[in-house]
């Protein structure tokens, strides 16, 4: 485990040595301060709703762009042969990637605390702010965050281009985003199926602040699926 | 614990239709510092591949100690200190960040890691560009890093994928030199296509081509190319007088030993050169005697060794021909 957090270590402080970590944390601070602004001074309501309603969508586009060099880059540098030439198991080395990633994700994430922290002291006096949903809306983003490293890793891993990489991950983060946005169209069962596969469903619930385990198992397996491919992806390189 | 470092056991590694390794097999005793050469595509860094771990053959076995690589591979690994070809690096690392990196990832202990890197660094000769990046690090530079990286964790067996490819002389014989060093306690197998590493740093040569072993002996004896040589000589008149070519000519090739005489090189219009051909008999005592009845002066005599290189061109240079002859 040591080794995973190492590898770990050296991937996040190298997303600040590029300015691919500066591009994604503007972006996602401007829209998302936007979002949050708007609602504030525009519609005067002082809400995180808007945040994290579009939250989701952003990171389809964030994430991949955050996980597309981790393997790609490491395969066309050839300093993948360094990495699986140490004494490490393959899925060392993945779960390494995926928590740089996840901390990356925090780093945003962290930003905009300051939001929820005005949210909170802007509640008239005498009633009190909810926390719940915030907190839930924050967990419920690490964990669809999870799932999106996880196949954007995935994404990565598959060829020595980045481009590639970023691209396949949005394809593959949006499709689980968007797969119940027309669920209403369908016949009841079936859009109960797409909606279990959506991402975004399950976010929506754990924003609610309501942590139920079959949200959690969802991500988790989803987050799971992700990261054994990659690892496989990674063993295939060694044929 | 076995006596040898590297086994490899008929090892074939097919990418494609391609067949990279046909059936390739040898040992390497312990504390050997063996040279691995042959043309490029030969099968060098698919071979040093496998043994480190990148690479998984297509059949054969492969041992690193006792472990084989394919079973093994973690524990293997842990054996082996490995520079890749091209000496890839985390370009945008400082060299302290990035051996930091190497040791924590290798599971080096916290206790010693300070002290690992410490030695590394001076044997490698780092102590001066420790906190550059490494992007800005001459080849030189970035081929000691490559070495310090691989000698961090104190392995057993270091397996250097062209150490030297595209250093200049002088970094060539810096990197010989510590390369020699570390041999003296490790066993060291190194790729190479320049001829004189090998004489210079190896105890022993492994020529394959196509994918199969076509040399396996000393470089001394690998030089010498089977019996006999060649002398060249060149001859002056005491007097200064030009001598008659063809009638000195005659008399050479009249010397016991001597089985060809061909002109050579001379120095000037009052010298004449040859280079002798001999075989089992070494002609040169008989040659100093006919020199001196005739009266001549020797401005050179020396024995031109075979090299290595003719060697080389011989073994894999017309086996790569019945190759193409076959196919």
């Amino acid at each position: 485990m040591n080794s995973a957090l190492s590898i770990a270590k050296r991937d996040f402080k190298t997303f600040f040595s590029s300015p691919i970590a500066y591009i994604v944390l503007g972006a996602f601070l401007l829209v998302s301060g936007w979002l949050y602004f708007s609602t504030l001074v525009v519609a005067g309501q002082a809400t995180m709703r808007e945040f994290f309603g579009l939250a989701p969508l952003l990171f389809v586009f964030l994430i991949p762009a955050i996980t597309m060099r981790s393997i790609a880059e490491e395969r066309q540098s050839g300093t993948l042969e360094l990495l699986l030439t140490m004494p490490l198991e393959d899925w060392q080395v993945v779960v390494g990637k995926f928590l740089a990633a996840l901390g990356m994700v925090g780093v945003c994430l962290v930003w905009t605390l300051p939001f929820a922290f005005t949210v909170a002291g802007l509640t008239a006096d005498g009633s009190s702010f909810d926390w719940g949903p915030v907190i839930g809306g924050y967990l419920g983003l690490l964990f669809l965050a999870s799932s999106f490293i996880a196949m954007g890793l995935w994404a990565s891993a598959l060829s020595q281009n980045q481009i590639i990489g970023f691209i396949v991950g949005l394809v593959l983060c949006f499709s689980f985003w968007v797969v119940d946005k027309f669920a209403f169209l369908l016949q009841p069962s079936l859009a109960q199926i797409l909606e279990y596969v959506s991402v975004n469903y399950h976010f929506l619930n754990i924003a609610r602040g309501v942590i139920d385990s079959r949200d959690l198992i969802f991500y988790a397996s989803l987050t799971a699926a992700g990261l054994v491919l990659t690892t496989r992806v990674l063993s295939a390189v060694r044929k | 614990m076995s006596p040898s470092m590297i086994r490899i056991e008929s090892l074939t590694k097919r990418y494609g239709s391609t067949e990279a390794l046909k059936g390739l097999s040898f040992e390497v005793p312990r504390g050997q510092v063996v040279g691995f050469l042959g043309p490029n595509g030969a099968g060098k860094s698919t071979t040093m591949r496998i043994l480190a771990g990148f690479v998984t053959p297509t059949a054969g076995r492969a041992f690193v100690g006792d472990l084989d690589v394919t079973v093994d591979p973690v524990a293997a690994r842990r054996l082996i200190g490995y520079l890749p070809e091209n000496n890839p690096l985390y370009e945008e690392m400082m060299v302290i960040d990035f051996l930091r990196f190497v040791a924590d990832a290798r599971g080096v202990a916290p206790a010693v890691r300070s002290a690992r890197i410490k030695s590394a660094v001076e044997r490698c000769g780092l102590g001066s560009v420790i906190g550059k990046d490494i992007s800005q690090l001459s080849k030189g530079y970035r081929q000691r890093v490559g070495l310090a990286q691989a000698i961090l964790h104190e392995p057993d067996l270091l397996i250097l994928d062209e150490p030297t490819s595209g250093l200049d002389p002088n970094q060539i014989v810096e990197i010989r030199n510590l390369i020699r060093e570390l041999g003296q306690e490790k066993t060291v197998i190194l790729s190479t296509h320049i001829l004189s590493e090998v004489q210079s740093t190896c105890s022993r040569v492994l020529i394959i081509n196509d994918g199969r072993l076509v040399a396996d002996d000393s470089p001394e004896r690998l030089a010498l190319g089977g019996e006999g040589g060649a002398i060249s000589v060149v001859l002056a008149n005491r007097l200064g007088n030009s001598l008659d070519a063809a009638a000195v000519r005659r008399v050479l090739e009249a010397v016991p030993g001597v089985l060809t005489v061909q002109t050579a090189d001379s120095e000037g219009d009052a010298s004449l050169g040859f280079l002798l051909r001999y075989g089992s008999e070494d002609p040169r005592r008989a040659l100093f005697e006919t020199i001196v009845k005739n009266d001549w002066v020797v401005l050179e005599l020396h024995r031109a060794q075979a090299s290595l290189e003719d060697t080389f061109r011989k073994l894999t240079g017309s086996a790569a021909a019945a190759a193409r002859k076959a196919a």
